[in-house]
């Protein structure tokens, strides 16, 4: 008698939870290749975010202030510690550090005049400081970061403030890495390396290792500006609590935290979703830092990583941050993995080109490529003449104007008549994981996980 | 402030009397306008940051011993000091010329992307890491991890060379006399040309030093680092 087998039909069609298709598609590229995978943006992981708390705005127990009538401040002063001449600006929403390079000089340009328009700070990145931004820009931070390229003494004077770069959310404890199809004649020339290499910074500074050295760098810093411009210290989110307290001895005027989700250019995919901590759980720690050395309010916190929208920046002004800065989010601003790119005022389809490396707006990560679809990160000449300046400083413009009417919304529905006001009790959580990271209690509850020994 | 005149154009800094805020102010701001081209600096005593950024064709001499980064980021300077300097001597320079009479501590000369550096004695851990342009002529040995991703400039070493020299080296190259205790990643001894004897006699004389060229080898990268390839066994 012929036996056939049981079928089982959906076991035999069952998926691995552990092995899933992505995992497996991953595993049979390492075997084909050999290399590691790299890409740019952040952490695509769902992490516990600033979207996990929830404000209590004014009602009986508290007032709230009208909007468009009352008036909400949103000035904001950094590097207040020591500097002759701290930076002053319109709102508390600055751009992150990215490089010319990573970025295109039309964007660098986009960058400046948007902040200038809107009385913010702008930043270099890796490979040292352009004459397109430093002219558009009014108020811009200059990077000292490991590599070095392009570091110069005249561009340390000619800057509003000092970032020394020790890490970054994407790759805390990474060099920068900047793939040799984004190393063209003017990028190599800054960087003083051959055109087309496989650039790979150092993760370390070549002249200091450990905190009582950096404080003699930064006094290096400050004896060649003569004491005149803000020292900004930025780490990659990992150990925060123990690393703002060093920067803060080394004598940093701001402290830069840049979380998980931030972005990068080009990291290994590893070091994306694997290292450090979200920046939900990094403000709270630095915030403690600053309080349990007693200077909240001396040494200014910036907050980075993730940060999308006013909700979001009220939020991190909430919990303790006195600004924040935006890096991915400016790149959507410009129109990173949007459909269409502008041309003659014209939006025209850029589909093509995203199927040509493999992907598809919503999803793309090819910043490394250089072959960005829309104009944004690339250094090809014909690509980045997919993004004006003129479109992108309109763009960018629309963008912090929003984020910051957004702000205020929030400041005056909480009865805040500056947005520094905000404060961690205007904030509940809506999972345990946000209220144990974030400190403030459950939703509907007075419960704080882990705080009084519950 | 102490400051005694000594002639028209010379100034001394007692930095036992006078805060180095002082001496660094004065070689940034009032140099501008006046007439002093030349500074001595007595009793540094091992300080920190002493005539850094310069950026003014003076010659600022150190009598003694100074602490990290002396005449770091300079331009157009000439500074001389009589002792030993600490960590990143010079660093950063752009132009001009260093010279350190005594032993130079790690990380002497790191970045320096133009301008000579010359060390008496002995150098650090790190000299010329990331080296983007400059000239760095040691006359005694250097540490570990000298010339590590060294991009651009030239150094020499008269001595020998710990671990891991010319790691990850770019375009710099780098002349050495002694001893290498071993070779970084992707760096290769090659042949000395005509033009490398050349322009190695002319940094040896203007370091005042009078070793033979011949007698120096050469050591560049071999570039196998310079694109991703899955053979290079995690050497990057």
């Amino acid at each position: 008698m012929d036996i056939k087998p049981v079928a089982f039909k959906r076991l035999s069609l069952e998926e691995s939870a552990t092995f899933d298709r992505a995992t497996i598609d991953y595993i049979q590229k390492a075997a084909a290749h050999g290399l590691y995978e790299i890409r740019g943006l952040g952490a695509k992981r769902a992490l516990p975010h600033f979207d996990d708390l929830l404000f209590l705005a004014g009602s009986l127990s508290r007032y709230p202030l009208e909007g468009y009538r009352e008036k909400c401040v949103t000035k904001t002063v950094l590097g207040t510690r020591f500097a002759k001449k701290p930076i002053e600006l319109a709102t508390p929403i600055t751009i992150a550090g990215m490089s010319f390079g990573a970025l295109s000089a039309n964007v660098k340009e986009s960058l400046g005049r948007a902040a200038t328009e809107i009385g913010t700070s702008t930043t270099t990145g890796d490979g040292g400081m352009t004459p397109e931004e430093r002219n558009s820009s009014k108020t811009l931070v200059y990077q000292c970061l490991p590599s070095r390229y392009g570091f110069k003494p005249d561009d340390v004077r000619r800057a509003d403030a000092i970032e020394v770069v020790i890490g970054q959310g994407a790759k805390p404890g990474g060099g920068g890495m900047l793939l040799g199809q984004k190393v063209n004649p003017r990028v190599a020339k800054m960087r003083t390396l051959p055109q087309g290499v496989d650039q790979r910074s150092a993760c370390r500074h070549p002249d200091w290792t450990g905190p009582d050295d950096l404080a003699i760098k930064i006094q290096e810093l400050r004896e060649i500006t003569d004491w005149e411009k803000p020292i900004y210290v930025k780490v990659g989110a990992t150990r925060v609590f123990n690393d703002v307290k060093l920067a803060v001895h080394a004598g940093a005027d701001v402290v830069v935290v840049d979380g998980m989700q931030g972005g990068t250019a080009a990291t290994q995919t590893c070091y994306i979703e694997h290292i450090g901590i979200p920046t939900l759980a990094a403000v709270r720690q630095a915030v403690d830092a600053l309080e349990d050395l007693n200077m909240k309010g001396k040494v200014q916190l910036i907050v980075s990583g993730g940060i999308r929208s006013g909700a979001d920046v009220a939020k991190a002004l909430a919990m303790g941050a006195d600004a924040v800065a935006i890096g991915q989010g400016i790149l959507f601003a410009l129109g990173c993995n949007s459909e269409t790119y502008i041309k003659d005022g014209q939006a025209i389809s850029a589909l093509g080109d995203y199927d040509a490396i493999g992907t598809a707006p919503g999803s793309c990560h090819h910043c490394h490529t250089g072959r960005c679809p829309v104009g944004v990160t690339t250094q090809d000449s014909v690509l980045e003449q997919r993004l004006q300046p003129d479109v992108g400083a309109k763009r960018i413009k629309n963008y912090l104007k929003t984020l910051t009417m957004e702000l205020t919304t929030i400041a005056r529905a909480c009865g805040k008549q500056n947005v520094h006001h905000l404060e961690r009790e205007d904030l509940v959580a809506l999972t345990l994981e946000a209220a144990a990271m974030a400190r403030v209690p459950l939703a509907g509850t007075s419960w704080i996980p882990g705080v009084g020994g519950r | 402030m102490e400051r005694v005149s000594t002639q028209m154009t010379a100034m001394e800094f007692d930095l036992a009397k006078t805060p180095l805020r002082d001496l660094n102010q004065f070689l940034h701001r009032e140099l501008d306008v006046g007439d002093t081209r030349h500074v001595d600096v007595v009793n540094p005593d091992g300080a920190h940051n002493i005539a850094v950024g310069l950026d003014a064709p003076i010659t600022v001499e150190v009598h003694g011993h100074a602490g990290y980064y002396a005449a770091g980021m300079n331009q157009h300077a000439t500074v001389v000091i009589h002792g030993s300097a600490g960590t990143g001597v010079a660093e950063n320079m752009m132009s001009g010329r260093v010279h350190v009479k005594g032993f130079a501590s790690n990380g002497a000369g790191a970045t320096a992307h133009g301008g000579l550096l010359v060390i008496d004695g002995d150098a650090g851990l790190r000299c010329g890491i990331s080296l983007k342009g400059a000239d760095i002529v040691v006359g005694g040995s250097v540490g570990s991890f000298s010339g590590f991703m060294a991009q651009a400039g030239r150094m020499v070493i008269c001595g020998d060379a710990g671990d891991a020299l010319g790691d990850s080296l770019y375009e710099a190259v780098i002349y050495i006399q002694g001893e290498v205790k071993s070779l970084g990643a992707d760096a290769q001894f090659e042949p000395m040309t005509d033009a490398d004897l050349g322009a190695l006699g002319e940094l040896l004389r203007q370091a005042g030093l009078d070793h033979d060229p011949a007698a120096f080898k050469r050591i560049a990268s071999a570039r196998t680092l310079y694109h991703w390839n899955a053979d290079a066994n995690q050497e990057y």
